[in-house]
This record gives structure tokens, sequence and C-alpha cells, in this order.
């Protein structure tokens, strides 16, 4: 604990996974978050009644967590974009009989089989559920390699708090770069009882059922009413963001993960210019720091939200700044990442 | 901003491991590092290319468009970054494999006939340590001795063994830099 060591950022998730006792990864490859995968199947093997299993497919991968995560067992499984879009049933299942676990998307560029560079358009299908029915993912948005440490370790707690799905967003880029990650020591927080539910054999007492259904509509609804209720208590405790520069700002980027880095570049960049600009990252992109956006908006009246998408984090800026300011976009997609002089021109475009 | 580099050459040359030591040495030294490998539908033998940057603040974009330092390894990767270098940057380049003339006349050069250097020591895969021994003495970034650290922890098991060539060839390329 507490040295410092230079790590991949796919291998580093694998890592902070595994020291917060998830011991059940099920997988199958594909650039850029493969080195995930290999780095669990080197470690899990040494640990005791912990399983590593290259699944046949995504959907089946995903189907193993739903089982492992039943049990009450910490468990993971990641792909990038489109793998993910495969297990999107399993993961609407997932959240209806509200187990938890951490899916891990190391976004690529998109759609289709896309390309194999870094991308960050499957926001909206982070955010705002991904497959069917009202249900929302724990969705952290890291932008180091010590941060997907810090936030991987996070996802698991939040997932047993809230008994729900959480995923990483990040991207290939993060996951194939090298940085120092320090594996601090963690502080003990306290965490629901799994003993009510988990499934361990019911010899000598209740049984229990985890079902993704309810046939009768009423009771379904019910379900429907509880799950969002945990949404509301995420909106009202757990979101996250990292503020800079806000006051006197000229302008405010609004980037999440690689992108907000480059924009810390780009601030650099513009202060020898004259130019003062600020910058709201959002950590957890649902729940939505949507409160800081909007206070930022009274006094700032021009902001420039840039993704690695074609305009999708934007909406939900615009819905925290509900026409209070103006929001202007500036996006690279299909594995392109923007540069830092070509945002630095787009923001001199708004401030003539 | 201390470094902000690009070293490029074949797949095979050794290319992600220079980089890697130098990031793990600056890491070693307390340094804010980071290291990017290009990644795409790679195959042996062909170009291969890694960014490092190392920093006393925080790194933001990792992305490298105008590297400081270029190290070219090969002739293609000189055609490739040689333009897009820093006025007033560094290019080390692989004078064994890299006949042509710098096209740009506001960098510095360095010229070191690495694999010939190698092939003398007997191993003409240490052709990337002499470079990167050059790189250590231009530029003092890092030490030389923390980069033999890093060799340490990089040469494990049955690498072990060749740990003596490679701090040969580290000294060798620094012998070639004046200053």
């Amino acid at each position: 604990m507490g040295e410092k060591i230079l790590m991949k950022g796919n291998e580093a998730i694998g890592e902070a996974a595994i020291r917060v006792g998830c011991h059940f990864y099920f997988g199958y490859p594909i650039t850029p978050q493969s080195e995930l995968a290999a780095y669990m199947s080197k470690k899990l093997p040494k640990i005791k009644n912990a399983a590593f299993i290259q699944a046949e497919s995504e959907i089946i991968a995903i189907n193993m967590v739903y089982g492992a995560a039943s049990t009450g067992a910490r468990t993971m499984t990641s792909s990038s974009s489109t793998g993910i879009s495969l297990k999107q049933e399993g993961i609407s299942f997932i959240a209806c009989a509200e187990l938890p676990c951490v899916i891990v998307n190391m976004q690529r560029g998109g759609p289709g089989l896309g390309s194999i560079q870094p991308g960050q358009a499957d926001y909206f299908q982070a955010t705002k559920g991904g497959g069917h029915g009202d249900y929302h993912l724990i969705v952290l948005a890291p932008s180091s390699v010590q941060e997907l440490v810090d936030l991987t370790m996070d996802a698991f707690d939040l997932a047993d708090k809230y008994t729900n799905p959480a995923m990483i967003l990040g991207d290939g880029l993060i996951g194939q770069m090298m940085e120092s990650v320090e594996f601090k020591e963690r502080k003990k927080i306290d965490l629901p009882d799994k003993k009510g539910w988990i499934l361990t054999g019911c010899k000598g007492r209740k049984k229990y059922c985890i079902v993704p259904f309810n046939m009768d509509p009423y009771e379904m609804e019910k379900v429907n009413f509880k799950i969002q209720e945990k949404y509301n208590k995420l909106k009202e405790r757990e979101v996250r963001y990292e503020a800079v520069n806000l006051d006197n700002a000229d302008l405010i980027i609004v980037a999440y993960g690689t992108v907000a880095r480059i924009a810390k570049t780009v601030i650099q960049n513009a202060k020898s210019e004259g130019i003062n600009i600020g910058l709201i990252r959002p950590i957890t992109l649902f729940p939505f720091p949507e409160s800081i956006i909007a206070e930022a908006s009274k006094k700032v009246n021009k902001f420039l939200v840039v993704e690695m998408s074609l305009g999708q984090m934007v909406e939900d800026v615009k819905l925290a700044v509900n026409g209070k300011a103006e929001i202007n976009f500036y996006g690279r997609v299909g594995g392109v990442v923007p540069t830092q002089s070509e945002i630095l021109n787009e923001i001199k475009k708004y401030l003539k | 901003m201390l470094e902000r580099m690009i070293i490029s050459g074949f797949g095979g040359q050794g290319i992600m491991l220079m980089g890697r030591l130098l990031a793990y040495a600056a890491m070693l030294e307390g340094k804010n590092v980071a290291w990017m490998p290009s990644y795409g539908p790679e195959m042996r033998g062909g170009t291969a290319n890694c960014t490092v940057l190392i920093s006393k603040e925080e790194i933001g974009s990792p992305i490298v468009s105008h590297p400081k330092t270029l190290i070219a390894m090969n002739q293609p990767s000189l055609d490739k970054f040689e333009p897009n270098v820093n006025e007033d940057g560094l290019i080390i380049l692989n004078d064994s494999l890299i006949e042509r003339k710098l096209s740009r006349n506001d960098v510095n050069v360095i010229r070191i006939p690495a694999d010939d250097i190698a092939d003398k020591l007997g191993n003409s895969r240490a052709a990337n340590m002499v470079v990167l021994g050059a790189y250590v003495k231009k530029s003092g970034v890092v030490k030389m001795e923390t980069i033999f650290k890093a060799l340490e922890k990089a040469l494990t098991g049955r690498n072990q063994k060749l740990m003596d060539i490679n701090k040969k060839a580290l000294k060798q390329g620094a012998e070639l830099v004046k200053q």
C-alpha cells in the first residue's frame, strides 16, 4: 500500500477490482480493453474460490455475472462499445432483479463495429438505461489511471449500497495509457447486509427468489417505483464532479474522461493568451451533476461542451442550464480525439 | 512540462520498452508521467510508436501532436514525425538505418549508429538501449542510475541475464553525446 507503480489503465481496473474483493470475472475479448480480461485470467486462478471465465460471447458473460451476483459475490464484466451493446438485455435483467455488479465499458469509435480508437459515443446508452425498461446504471467516468483505480473500487461499494449495477465508462485511450498509480488504504464504510436476499441454498430457511419480472402489472409497477426511489437517492447523495477555475471564467468547458484532461491543457494554453477558461468535469454521469452546472450558468453565460460524440452529454448540460446561458458544442467521432489547439480555436469563435 | 516525446520505429525494436523505462524512471524520481502506445491493427514488423510525457505538474492532455523530442529508430518514423517536432526541439535518430539528411534546420539533431554499436556489443537487439542512453545523457530528464533501476524492474526471470548487455549499451550511447 502507498507505493507508486506504473500501470496500464486496463490492468489497473483489474487490480483495483481484485483488491476490493471482486473474485468473479466473466468476459469476452475486444480491443481496446482486452488487457483487463488478460489481467484477470492471470490473477484470479491464483485466488481460492475465485473464477475467471472467458465466455463464448458477451451475452453469456453478462448472464454469468447475473448468476454470480445472485449469490452475493462481487462480480464484474468488461467490454467495449459494440460488445456492451450485446450485454444490454442482461443488464436490464440485473437492474430489475436489483443485483449489484460492475460493468466496464472502455469505449471505442462507433456506431456499428466502428473503429478501435477511443470514443465517447456510448453516453446515451450508459446513462439513459441502455437496455429496455425504466432503469439506470450508476455511471462513473474516470479521467486518469489513478481515477480508474479509485472509481473501480467505489463502483463496487456503490453497487452494493444501492443493489444496482454500476458502470465504469472509460475509453480506449485511458485504458491503453500507463500512469503511476497508488492503491491507497480505503476507509471502511457500512454496506447493507446481503443476507436477506442472496441465493446460497435454502436449507433451514425460507426460500428466496430473484426474478426480473412480475406477471401482475400492479406488482410490476411497484418494482419500478422501488427502483426509481433508488435513483432519487443517488441524485441526492452521490453526485460527483471536479470544478476548475470557475470564478471569472469567460467560458466554461464541460467535458468528462479523456476529453476533460485535454480541456485542462486547453485552460493552461488559453491562460497564456489572456483567456480565462473554466472546467466542469462530471465524475458521475449518472447521477449527473446538474446543480453545479446550473449554479455556474448564473455567473458565466458561455459554455462549450466537448465530447468524442456528436452531441450526447450536451443534452444534459442544456437541461441543467435551462436556457440561462449559451451552450455550444464541439465533438470528434469515429475514434478521433480532439486536440487542445482545435478546442482552443473553437473557444475563440465564441469569445469574439 | 519537462518532456513531451515520441519514440518510433519498427515493431520488434523495443520502442515500447524504451518509453516504459523512461516513464518508470521519471516516476521513481517523483515526477508525473504518462505513457501511451500507438494502438491499431498492428502487425509484426510494422511501425510502432509511443509517447511519453514527464512533468512536475498534473499531466493534462496525453496527446502529443508537436513533440519536444523525437526518437526515430528507422526511416519511416523520421518521415512521419520530423515535420511536427517543435522548433528548437531535439531529434535523435538511428544512423544505422537512416541514410537521409534532415529536412529541418531549426531543430537539434544527434545521429547514433545504434545497430552498429549494438552489433559490436554482441546483441543487435540492444540498439534501443544505445539510443536511450544517448537521450538520457543529452536531456538530463532522468538520471542514468534511475534508468538502471527501472531496467532491473523490467528484466525479470529469464531476461535477467540481459542486464549487463543493456547497461553496456546505455553507457555506450551516453558516451557518444558530448556535454
